[in-house]
This record gives structure tokens, sequence and C-alpha cells, in this order.
């Protein structure tokens, strides 16, 4: 393991940011952290860069306690979801910036440097660009270049924070795919903050779930989609369906029909939850009665809103080209969920 | 399709309401009043500015090109020129570094009194200049708290062009820190912890991250605050001393023309302050911009 977080603490003015976070990052790996707002994952990639200090815990890379070097002396490469670029500074001076200060000894001659400002303005693919000022640049050509001034100092361990969040959908996926190729390259520890459950699930080798400043779950991306560990994580992975039943034996019973359960739960009542696609209608037959009240395409998918015959609200997806399509506003229809997810 | 565009008939697909973009500004804003705002301003700048100059430029003829000559080859003249200039160069200088330093203290840390401070500092503003000038000569006359501390050592500051350039700096500090306190506020956090983790030191954040953003606004302060050295006489004239060839400003020296009733001799100190005044904010004007072209260049 190269970097190590045991039980960090962090407290803000009686306020607990975090609480007792313990993961470990192998060398190499992109770790995402997914969690609402106020869950501590931006304050969390802040101790790491060392920015603000823990309470109590400990953060070592490679054996190294991080915790007693200043932010200049950890090699991390920091980018902000503003960019915080220089804006008096062009492009390639901006990427320039972490070789130019460092102390003469160590620091690369003119020629050195400016063939790696070249290399990286390759790999963010703005070759022509590095005159420019950053006024003069789309915002994702910013965060570009943010990256590359990060990537600039060889760091040890890449922190991003939510670095596209200011972006619109298509350049976000655009820089998804383009991120996942510069890890690939560079092989450099990744932590990337995100609050959107897509983009964690799509970039990670691992995501680790926080939620009100603790870890909720750690796992791969298929664990934690398969296998979520706690109805908050259920949730926050996506739509949830929610209706009541009673487990006996491993199996859901409801009103006239059953369904497998995900994981082991005890016997007894519970709050059952199931994804939107993991569900069937049918105008007869068992299943819970509702009511379509809007039908809607979703990109690949048809989404259909339902409601109870008690208010609750349901969600379902089928493929275009499935029995839904028949189904039009104010059809009564049952839903039967084809898998369930039980938590106490 | 005839061709002819039938103007009787409205088009259908322009709304009821439409209000086509303003020629002049190309657009549809909802502030309105391009045509009073412009006419204020020319209306203004004519009765304040540039009608008043330009009698002032008319002025010193009256004894023709030999007379405006006269007065600019005067030993005397040429004295209290470089002396107000000079001064209030320095007063300018100093006050770029004192209210970068003032306007840090105050937008960077919180102690207390901190507001109280900053109210202080639009002291020089508020303030009737003769009051300061008076304050400042009682301090530092050779029988003043501060002066006669510093007469034993032969260290005299009233009545000498230190005192001039102390009575300036005085003036001058709340336009430098007014200019750079707003820039530095909202200068982002973000930017100066970028620095730091790409490894600056603190030194190297401040000279190449934090002072080139403040760039523009330091220059504008300095502008202001040389600006109003240069025409200041109210605080000056007390702590000056006012002797020929050593403590004389150039507004003391026009106001004594003026007295002897040589109004064509002070019209023509006036024009060359005037003369020099505006190629110094010229020059700093285009420093200014080269700053502002920096990082916004289009």
């Amino acid at each position: 393991m190269s970097l190590i977080i045991k039980n960090v603490n962090k407290t803000f003015t009686n306020f607990p940011a975090l609480k007792d976070v313990t993961f470990e990052a192998r060398s190499g790996e992109f770790i995402a952290l997914l969690g609402p707002s106020g869950s501590g994952k931006t304050t969390l990639l802040r101790l790491l860069a060392g920015l603000d200090t823990p309470n109590a815990g400990e953060i070592s890379f490679e054996g190294e306690n991080y915790l007693k070097l200043n932010p200049r002396d950890r090699r991390v490469g920091m980018v902000f979801q503003s960019y915080a670029l220089f804006r008096h500074m062009t492009v390639a001076q901006n990427i320039a910036f972490g070789l130019n200060v460092r102390p003469a000894k160590e620091r690369p001659s003119k020629a050195e440097i400016k063939s790696t400002v070249e290399r990286l303005l390759k790999l963010i693919q703005m070759d022509d660009l590095g005159k420019r000022y950053p006024s003069q640049l789309s915002g994702g050509q910013r965060q570009r270049v943010a990256l590359a001034r990060a990537l600039a100092i060889n760091p040890r361990i890449l922190l991003l924070d939510e670095p596209f969040g200011a972006l619109d959908a298509l350049v976000r996926k655009d820089l998804r795919r383009w991120l996942k190729r510069i890890h690939h390259e560079t092989g450099v520890t990744t932590i990337f903050v995100t609050h959107d459950q897509e983009e964690a699930l799509d970039l990670a080798d691992r995501v680790v779930v926080l939620k009100g400043g603790k870890v909720e779950q750690i796992g791969t991306p298929l664990e934690i989609h398969s296998q979520p560990s706690s109805a908050f994580v259920f949730d926050f992975l996506g739509s949830a369906n929610k209706a009541n039943g009673h487990i006996k034996d491993g199996i859901a019973h409801f009103d006239g029909f059953s369904a497998p359960v995900a994981g082991a739960a005890n016997d007894g009542d519970y709050t059952l939850r199931f994804r939107p696609y993991e569900a069937h209608l049918s105008r007869t037959g068992a299943g819970i009665p509702v009511t379509v009240t809007a039908v809607l395409p979703a990109g690949s998918n048809l989404r259909l809103e339902l409601k109870g015959t008690d208010g609750a609200l349901f969600e379902t997806q089928h493929s275009h080209g499935s029995e839904a399509q028949g189904f039009s506003v104010g059809d009564t229809l049952r839903l039967k969920p084809e898998r369930v997810y039980a938590y106490a | 399709m005839t061709g002819q565009p039938d103007t009787a008939v409205p088009d259908p697909t322009i709304p009821d309401h439409f209000k086509a973009p303003h020629p002049a500004t190309g657009t549809t804003r909802v502030l309105p009043g391009f045509k009073i705002t412009l006419g204020v301003t020319i209306f203004f700048l004519s009765t304040i500015v540039i009608i008043p100059l330009a009698a002032l430029i008319a002025r010193p003829w009256e004894h023709g090109l030999e007379g405006f000559l006269f007065v600019l080859t005067d030993e005397r003249v040429i004295h209290a020129l470089a002396l107000s200039f000079f001064t209030a160069l320095a007063a300018a200088v100093v006050n770029v570094f004192a209210g970068l330093a003032v306007a840090w203290a105050l937008t960077r840390y919180s102690f207390p009194g901190r507001r109280l401070l900053d109210a202080l500092i639009d002291l020089p503003f508020a303030l009737p200049t003769a009051v300061a000038g008076i304050a400042l000569s009682s301090l530092y006359a050779a029988n003043g708290w501060v002066g006669s501390l510093l007469e034993p050592h032969g260290i005299k500051i009233a009545y000498t062009p230190v005192g001039i350039f102390l009575a300036l700096t005085f003036i001058g500090l709340p336009f430098v820190v007014r200019s750079v306190q707003p820039v530095l506020a909202e200068f982002e956090a973000e930017v100066e912890e970028a620095a730091e983790t790409l490894g600056a030191s603190v030194v190297q954040t401040a000279f190449r991250v934090i002072l080139p953003a403040l760039m523009p606004s330091l220059v504008t302060g300095f502008s202001l605050a040389l600006a109003r050295g240069v025409g200041e006489y109210g605080s000056v004239i007390f702590i000056a001393g006012n002797m020929p060839y050593v403590s004389e400003i150039a507004p003391l020296l026009i106001v004594i023309k003026l007295q002897e009733y040589d109004y064509a001799g002070a019209a023509s100190v006036g024009v060359i302050m005037l003369g020099i005044s505006l190629l110094i904010l010229l020059a700093l004007n285009i420093v200014q911009r080269m700053f502002a072209n920096l990082g916004s260049a289009k």
C-alpha cells in the first residue's frame, strides 16, 4: 500500500468534518471519493495536499509521514474545481510554474522545462495554445491546463477536486475519457473527488463512499453498484423505489407475490428497495397496483413514472423496443420487482 | 409573392412588443439611458474640466510667448515645479509600499480593531487638508512632540522638503489602500494554494502570483496619489515653511503670483503643471494598459 490514511479526524469549530476515516490506496490506483456535499470529501483532499491539518490520525505515503511535510514538499498535484490558474501567465508559463519555482539546484534547465511543457501541451491536446492566456480558453481547456500544470511537477499523488464540476455534460464525458487515458499513461496514484456517482463508477478502480464525514463503503465500482452496503449508498447511487414487505427465508413477500432478496437479510418486516431497471410492468397478474403518470425517453431507455394507490411514487426503466412502449399515461398496471434490497 | 414587402401587414414572426437592439450600443439591455448618461458626461466634463482648462491654456499669452518663456525659465519657478513633482513622486512611491502593506493587513488578517483601522484610512480624505497641515507642523516643528526629539540629532522635518514629503504621504495613502484592497479581497485563495502545492515558497507566491495580479490596482493607486500630491496645497503650506528655492511648492507659487496680480504668470505655471501632469498620467495609463492586457489579451 502506498497511500495510507488511518483514523483521520478533522473538526472545524465544533463541526466534525471527518470522523475516523481509514483507507489505503495502492501505487497507481485511481480512487474516487464519492459523497453528497458536506460529506467531507474535499476536506479529506485538502488534508492530503497539506492545505489543512487533521486533529488526529495518520497520513503517510510510501512509508513517509506526510503530516510532517509542508504542502510544497509533498509533491502532490492538486487540481481545483475553479481551475485556480495564474491569470497573468500564459498556458505555457502556467504549466512551467512548478518547475520554475524549484530551488536553483533542483531546477531543470531551461531546455528541459521547455520540452516538458511541450510534452504536456501535446498530452492535453493543446499544442498550439501555449501562448494563450487562461481568459482566452474555454472551461474544458482551462481544466486541462490545470491538470497539465499539476502533472508538470511529476507528482507522487494527483488530487482532483470535482475537476469537471463546472463544465457541461458533453465536455465532462469527453474529459472523463481523456482523464482515464492520462491516468493510464502516467500511472500516478490519483484521488478524485466527485458527487456524481456515474463519474465515480466510470473512472475509479475503487470508490470510497463518504457520508457525514464517515466512510460508508469502499469497493470496486461493480461491488458498490451491485452490493450497496447501506440504504444511503443504495439511494445515492441511483433512483430507488421503496415498498413495504416481509422477508422470510431469504424471500421477500408482498401482497400476493414475492421477489428474491439480494444479499442476506434476517426475517422480518422491511422497507424494501429496488432499482427502476429491475422491475417488471404488466397489465394483469400479481404486483403493486400503479397508474402511469408520465412516459419519458431517457437516452437508451424509456422511463415511466408511476403512482401507487396509496400515493407512493415509483419509477421504472425499459428498453425502447419492450412491451413498455404500449403503455400510456393513465393506464393501470401491475409493478413487480425482479430483485429487492433489504436494509435494516 | 410579388417581391414587394407589404408594410401594412406586420410580420407575424415578430411579437407585438418587440424592441430592436439599440443602434449605438447593439444591445437590448434593460438599464436605459445611453443618451442621458453620455449627455451628462459630456456636459460635466465640459463645464468642470475642458472649458476651465481651455481658459487656463488661453490665459498666459498676454505677454506673448516671450512672457511665457520668461516664467518657464525663472529659476524660482523651476525649483518649485521640481520640488512639487519630486516630493509627490517620492510620497507616491512610499505609499505604494505602505498602502500595499496596510491593504494586506486589513484584508488578510482579522484582529481586534480592524474595522476601526479600516475606517481611519479614509480620514485624510475627510479631514480639511489645512487641519492635517497644522497637526503635522505642530508635531514636527522644532518645539513639537516629535520635532523636539529629532532636533538634538540635527534632523529637521518641518519647514524642509522632508516635511512636504511627509504631508503628501499622509494625503496619498488612502488612494493606494482603497485601490488595492478590493482586488486583494477578491483574490482567490485557491490560486495561492495551487502555487503552494506546486512547490512555491511564500516569497515566490507573493512575487510571482499575487503581486502581478495586484499590479494594475497598484498603478492606479500610485497615479491617484501622485496626482493628488502634485496639486496638494492646504496640508503642505503649513509644514513647508515656504522658503523660495528651498520649500516653496508650485501651487503656492501660483497663489503668490495671483496675489501680485500677475495673472499671466500664475496661468503660465498652471499650464506647465498641467502639461507635465498630463504626460505623467498618459505614461501611467500606458503602463496600466500593459498590465491589464496581461491575462486578458484578446
